[in-house]
């Protein structure tokens, strides 16, 4: 794995100067994931915050190649230029090797562009989609998505007199990836560079379709200090409220926290889940909790026992 | 040399395809367009092709992936019809405004609801104000010559548009038809080796930003370049046209005069319906009735000034259209040439007939009728449904 030295003298994918919020994740996510390929990379965004803010014409934030098209097709619309390049390669057009990365919200891959990922995923272009996740619409102002957690307050299922925002538990997209068959799905976190890095040279050195699920912490959405981004994704992770696990060839390999803290610790510091704390919302909190903890299970169990253990 | 064969519309455009053999493919099934990329899938994997063929999910990702393989420099072309075309929409201006110079067999077919599978004009007349080149065929070979010349247009640097080549769902698509094929070297010259893209997507030493937002500060001045090259491609489209003419021997223009020169009382229409009219308006010529025809090949860009010029002294004209656009005033074909001729000094006086629509057949005697109702036009409803029950 490259060094965070060598990391460091790699070309700038994206240059400061974007319009994303202080304390923004997404940049993140695409630096770490961007910087990890020692090739060529073309950039295929869906319409959202990372597109919008990092391409208000006439500026543009990307040092690579870059295409947005629209909302709900980024998976089909580097189908096509992943086609194109295979169609140059055989020619003998072209020889160089390039990672297509194509980068979309929650909102444009849980949602409005599921048929796009999956039919990309199913086809099996030789492409990483990574979906920076900060589990609701942030471009449109916070509505809810497919990925919104259960509890959580948006402006489309917000908390009032009578609701406690989301009702619903979100969906398991990176579980309806592992489906796919495809050979790399990752699900990681921004804040720990190292996992994310490895997670990202791994996806780039297999061919085929690659798809990360990256919990990206939203500071606008999510109601926290601008500083506290990378600790609320730790937290994520360390509640197990976020699992961080790869599956390769169908092999699940899961990153266990040291200790498993409870949810209420991950919840707490985040003003959409503020309403959660008012007397009378204990039993919403402990089933958060009971549905955290039956996940958790369930993906452990999905887990080969390792070699050797006595089995 | 060029070999006379038998085939029908989704078999000529097919085999356009396979001479013109595009760098990428992206392309869903729909009725009545999905023969065309049938027989295409079957050329790519008999190897008589070189394409990259992309069978996506949608019509949605059809276009999506045209519209990213495109943007690389590379030859992209695909198919639709009806719902399909729908389900483009979203994304045909984009391709517009990218100035990808995508090049789609668009199979005219009437748009649900109620779900049809049969032709009208529907679905193409909804898609064109999207900065598409439009061209109608009105038969097998018209298809053929027109998505062959539709490459040397679209990639024309004066133009850089989308282009759609259409027939008529079934009647053209679906009948056997004889046509003219030209030598696969022959359309190879014309077309003139790869596509020449100013720049790629693909060039990692010269990275592009393709797609950006544009607010207030630009987003108008980067749709007028998209009107401009609309404009221009009228002069393109006849350039192109006269060369195939030179090499190949069949003329086109924007429209085509049928009997129209001295003709007092016409029709406009497009598509199949005129290969009926010219037959019935043989008829009429026989009995002394000037009657004559002007066809419309190309819908986009619209050629106002040359058919307000070609109308001008004909005493009555109907519009047929194949589409209804729930306005309250008639169809989109009406709209555009009652437009066309409101400057004219000399015009002709106009009826509308919205006819055919979900595949509801126009025979001769419907058509002769128009051609009567014509000669007392002053008594005549400015806008009719033409063969539907009351």
């Amino acid at each position: 794995m490259a060094s965070l030295k060598e990391l460091a003298t790699r070309k700038d994918p994206l240059t400061g100067g974007h319009r994303m919020c202080p304390g923004c994740g997404a940049p993140i996510v695409v630096r770490q994931i961007l910087l990890a390929s020692k090739d060529p990379v073309v950039v295929v965004s869906a319409t959202g915050c990372l597109e919008v803010s990092t391409t208000i014409f006439p500026y543009s934030a990307w040092n690579v190649p870059f295409l947005h098209n629209a909302f709900e097709n980024a998976g089909a619309t580097m189908s096509g230029v992943e086609a194109a390049y295979q169609n140059f390669k055989k020619k003998g057009k072209i020889d160089q090797h390039i990672n297509f990365v194509a980068f979309g919200g929650d909102g444009g891959t849980y949602d409005i562009g599921l048929q796009s990922l999956s039919g990309a995923m199913e086809r099996g272009h030789d492409l990483t989609y990574v979906c920076y996740n900060n589990e609701a619409y942030m471009n449109t102002g916070v509505q809810r998505s497919g990925a919104t957690p259960r509890g959580a307050n948006t402006t489309t299922e917000p908390a009032g007199k009578v609701s406690q925002g989301k009702v619903q538990w979100r969906k398991d997209l990176t579980e309806i990836m592992v489906a796919h068959n495809i050979p790399y799905v990752a699900q990681g976190i921004i804040g720990n560079w190292s996992d994310l890095t490895r997670k990202a040279e791994k996806a780039f050195s297999i061919r085929g379709p690659k798809f990360m699920n990256i919990l990206q912490p939203c500071r606008l959405g999510w109601g926290y200090r601008p500083d506290a981004t990378l600790e609320l994704a730790r937290l994520a992770f360390e509640t197990c409220a976020w699992p961080v696990y790869e599956v390769e060839n169908g092999v699940y390999k899961i990153s266990k926290p040291k200790e498993k803290k409870p949810v209420i610790e991950y919840l707490k510091p985040q003003d959409r889940f503020r309403h959660l704390f008012k007397p009378g919302n204990e039993a919403l909190l402990a089933d958060i909790q009971a549905e955290v903890d039956r996940r958790w299970g369930q993906l452990l169990a999905k887990e080969a026992p390792r070699q050797g253990s006595g089995q | 040399m060029s070999k006379v064969v038998a085939r029908t519309g989704n078999e000529a455009m097919a085999e356009a395809m396979r001479q013109i053999n595009p760098d990428v493919v992206a392309a869903y099934p729909i009725t009545p367009a999905t023969e065309i990329v049938m027989i295409f899938a079957k050329y790519v994997a008999d190897g008589l092709v070189d394409t990259n063929f992309v069978a996506v999910e949608s019509e949605h990702s059809a276009m999506s992936a045209c519209v990213g393989a495109s943007a690389t420099g590379a030859r992209v072309m695909t198919g639709t019809s009806s719902q399909g075309l729908c389900l483009m929409y979203e994304i045909l201006p984009i391709a517009a405004a990218l100035r990808l110079p995508i090049v789609m067999c668009d199979v005219n077919r009437a748009i649900s609801g109620p779900i049809n599978i049969h032709c009208d004009h529907s679905d193409t007349m909804a898609a064109r104000d999207f900065g598409w080149l439009q061209i109608f065929s009105e038969d097998s070979q018209e298809a053929y010559d027109s998505l062959i010349q539709a490459i040397r247009i679209a990639e024309d640097p004066r133009v850089h548009l989308p282009t759609m080549v259409t027939t008529d769902g079934f009647i053209i698509s679906h009948c056997l038809d004889r046509i003219e094929i030209v030598e696969d070297k022959e359309v190879k010259e014309f077309i003139g080796g790869d596509r020449k893209a100013a720049n790629s997507l693909l060039d990692v030493k010269k990275p592009v930003s393709v797609g950006l937002l544009d607010l207030q500060d630009y987003y108008f001045e980067h749709r007028l370049p998209v009107a401009e090259a609309m404009k221009n491609s009228k002069k393109v489209i006849l350039e192109v046209a006269e060369e195939f003419a030179k090499k190949f021997g069949r003329k086109y223009g924007l429209y085509e005069g049928y009997k129209l020169d001295d003709a007092e009382i016409a029709i406009v229409a497009l598509g199949s319906t005129c290969g009926t009219a010219k037959v019935v308006i043989d008829e009429l010529r026989a009995k002394g009735i000037k009657a004559g025809m002007l066809k419309i090949r190309v819908f986009r860009p619209f050629p106002a000034e040359e058919i307000a010029q070609a109308l001008a002294n004909v005493k009555a004209v109907a519009v047929l259209d194949r589409s209804d656009m729930w306005a309250g005033q008639g169809g989109q074909v009406f709209t555009e040439i009652r437009s066309a001729l409101f400057e004219a000094v000399k015009k002709p006086q106009l009826l509308n007939y919205i006819y055919g629509l979900g595949g509801r057949e126009i025979d001769q005697p419907m058509l002769r009728s128009v051609f009567t109702a014509l000669q007392s036009a002053e008594k005549q409803p400015l806008v009719q449904y033409l063969g539907v029950r009351e």
